[in-house]
């Protein structure tokens, strides 16, 4: 019976393991095999052997794409984030009975698919179109520009598309706050403001972290944003990778830049972690329970 | 930083300082209003713009001609979409299924047993979402070209199932973890037999939290481009045909089909909202609260 009892977890486990093992895990050595591979589609395909120019090759020239990525990427990152949190302080703190249904209203433009809503805001950001004829009027573009096509309308679109990801960690991260403990440093004579930046906003720190990751690494990989929205010089890397294995189909070359890719996305979050989390992760074991 | 507004100001005389007041103790509000606002603009101008009139039955993005109820009178009338979006929905439906069964599975595995190995598997299942779609179908792409597998449906239905597991693990995970066992407890002590109490106790307290996992599943894959666009060889889902016809000109249709799939979504989470909450009230049933 105990062997039995014993055996049980592992047969629950099995076949989503075996799944996620085949389809998700050996690809990956896969691809790091492809992208040691030489050779053309046209000569009879692609052979093993140690081809370590194809990552030299997928660099080169590429400079200005990657640091693109990255602006694009992190000021994506940084909008959502100004965008969230006072939305997901304003649903979690201050909006009673309505909560759900607003966080409802927030989350249910996500459920329409990716592709046409990233189109819709090709219709928004249009010339001519209200949003852009305001944004003359304020003097963000100018008079004879346009948005389409730019970068900013990239940025908008990665912001948009990502938000979500940004919204919901920091919404469970407000909701999970001990309401007493901003009463006490405001009995404790902190004012508004010091209440926040030293209670509400440290609790909180666990969602932000968490939501600044789960946008920068779907984002950074991105391409249907750039594709739709952007021209031909907003392209991303992902562009670029889409292209090498679906158009071009050189195979190596597209493993071995995804392979950068991975590890550019890699390095970036373990710095942010080493910076910002290990501060964020301890505020929130202080104060479970 | 918005929460500084919410300060007791002083007061002060002029309708000048009675506006700047008001404003400043509202300010959090209007700048929600106004985030919200910009969440759900995309929203109303796909669903503006399939009652829209256009010469071509093209979206043009302006907003000059008329109203028409044309498309959504001949929402199926072209065949390519409507066969696409058929096969989206075969997909995902299938996806769910398996992901669904297979996920929940796993979730109870690691919540309810310590075994070894039980940490690389939850590794096992956060990687995939941490690792940039684009990353996902690449790799998987290349194994299947190293092997020579043809691409199509089933390598489709391969890779949503892979990349839908991880969130039903979690969502269903995190409803077991509020689970109280001693429910099943009561129903062994009342002479149900384990099987008994699985499908009497277990299932029907669990099936919100499957239902919710089960309905992003669906939601994940019907929406996914990056992966499908990787592993699809000639099969067209609904996102692929809208990426392939967006530089010769999207028809209404896309419009009303997409509008339609929200409507139908939010009916759905609104159908697992409100189950979720009868079941929590059902739950609440109980002679002794649980501290």
């Amino acid at each position: 019976m105990t062997l039995r009892r014993r055996f049980i977890p592992y047969a629950l486990l099995t076949p989503g393991a075996l799944w996620l093992i085949i389809f998700f895990l050996i690809p990956m050595y896969f691809m790091g095999e492809m992208a040691l591979r030489s050779g053309a589609l046209e000569t009879g395909g692609f052979t093993f052997t140690w081809e370590w120019s194809n990552f030299s090759e997928a660099l080169d020239g590429r400079g200005e794409q990657i640091v693109r990525t990255f602006f694009y990427t992190g000021t994506a990152t940084v909008l959502a984030l100004l965008i969230a949190y006072p939305l997901a302080y304003a649903i979690a703190l201050k909006a009673g009975r309505w909560k759900l249904l607003l966080l409802f209203a927030v989350i249910a433009p996500f459920f329409t698919t990716y592709l046409i809503r990233t189109i819709a805001w090709k219709t928004i950001l249009a010339d001519p179109s209200p949003v852009v004829d305001l944004l003359k009027t304020l003097q963000v573009v100018p008079e004879d520009g346009r948005v389409l096509a730019t970068g900013g309308d990239v940025i908008a679109g990665l912001t948009y598309n990502f938000m979500p990801f940004m919204i919901l960690p920091i919404y469970a991260s407000l909701e999970r706050i001990d309401l007493s403990l901003i009463e006490a440093a405001k009995d404790l004579y902190a004012s508004a403001r010091e209440a926040f930046l030293r209670v509400t906003l440290p609790l909180t720190a666990p969602g932000i972290v968490a939501g600044v990751l789960l946008t920068f690494i779907p984002a950074f990989g991105d391409y249907v944003n750039a594709a739709l929205l952007g021209g031909t010089n907003q392209a991303m890397i992902g562009n670029k990778i889409q292209s090498l294995y679906l158009v071009e189909r050189d195979y190596p070359e597209a493993a071995a830049l995804s392979f950068l890719m991975m590890a550019a996305v890699l390095i970036t979050v373990l710095i942010y972690i080493r910076l910002a989390g290990t501060e964020a992760f301890m505020g929130d074991e202080d104060e479970e329970d | 930083m918005e929460a500084a507004t919410t300060t007791a100001p002083r007061v002060r005389a002029g309708a000048g300082a009675r506006a700047w007041k008001w404003l400043r103790e509202h300010a959090l509000n209007i700048y929600a209003g106004l985030a919200l606002a910009y969440m759900l603009i995309p929203i109303v101008v796909i669903a503006v713009f399939s009652f829209g009139e256009t010469p071509r039955d093209r979206l043009n993005f302006a907003i000059n001609d008329g109203f028409t109820l044309e498309y959504w009178e001949n929402a199926f009338s072209i065949t390519e979409l409507t066969d696409a979006m058929l096969t989206s929905i075969e997909l995902a439906a299938l996806s769910t299924v398996i992901s669904t069964v297979i996920g929940t599975l796993m979730a109870l595995a690691l919540v309810r047993y310590r075994f070894i190995g039980r940490r690389g598997s939850n590794l096992l299942i956060v990687l995939p979402m941490a690792t940039p779609e684009i990353v996902i179908g690449a790799a998987l792409l290349s194994m299947l070209i190293i092997y020579n597998i043809s691409l199509g449906f089933q390598t489709l239905l391969i890779a949503h199932v892979m990349f839908s597991i991880s969130f039903v693990v979690v969502v269903v995970r995190s409803r077991l973890i509020g689970f109280d066992r001693s429910l099943e407890e009561a129903a062994a002590d009342l002479g149900a037999t384990p099987v008994e109490s699985f499908r009497y106790v277990t299932l029907p307290l669990l099936a919100p939290g499957v239902m919710a996992a089960a309905l992003l599943a669906f939601a994940l894959s019907i929406d996914d481009f990056v992966i499908s666009n990787f592993n699809s060889g000639t099969t067209e889902t609904f996102p692929l045909y809208i990426f392939g016809v967006q530089l010769r000109g999207i028809p209404v249709q896309v419009n009303v089909l997409a509008t339609m799939l929200f409507l139908v979504t939010v009916v759905a989470i609104m159908l697992v909202l409100w189950q979720q909450r009868r079941a929590e009230r059902m739950a609440s049933v109980r002679p002794e609260p649980v501290v």
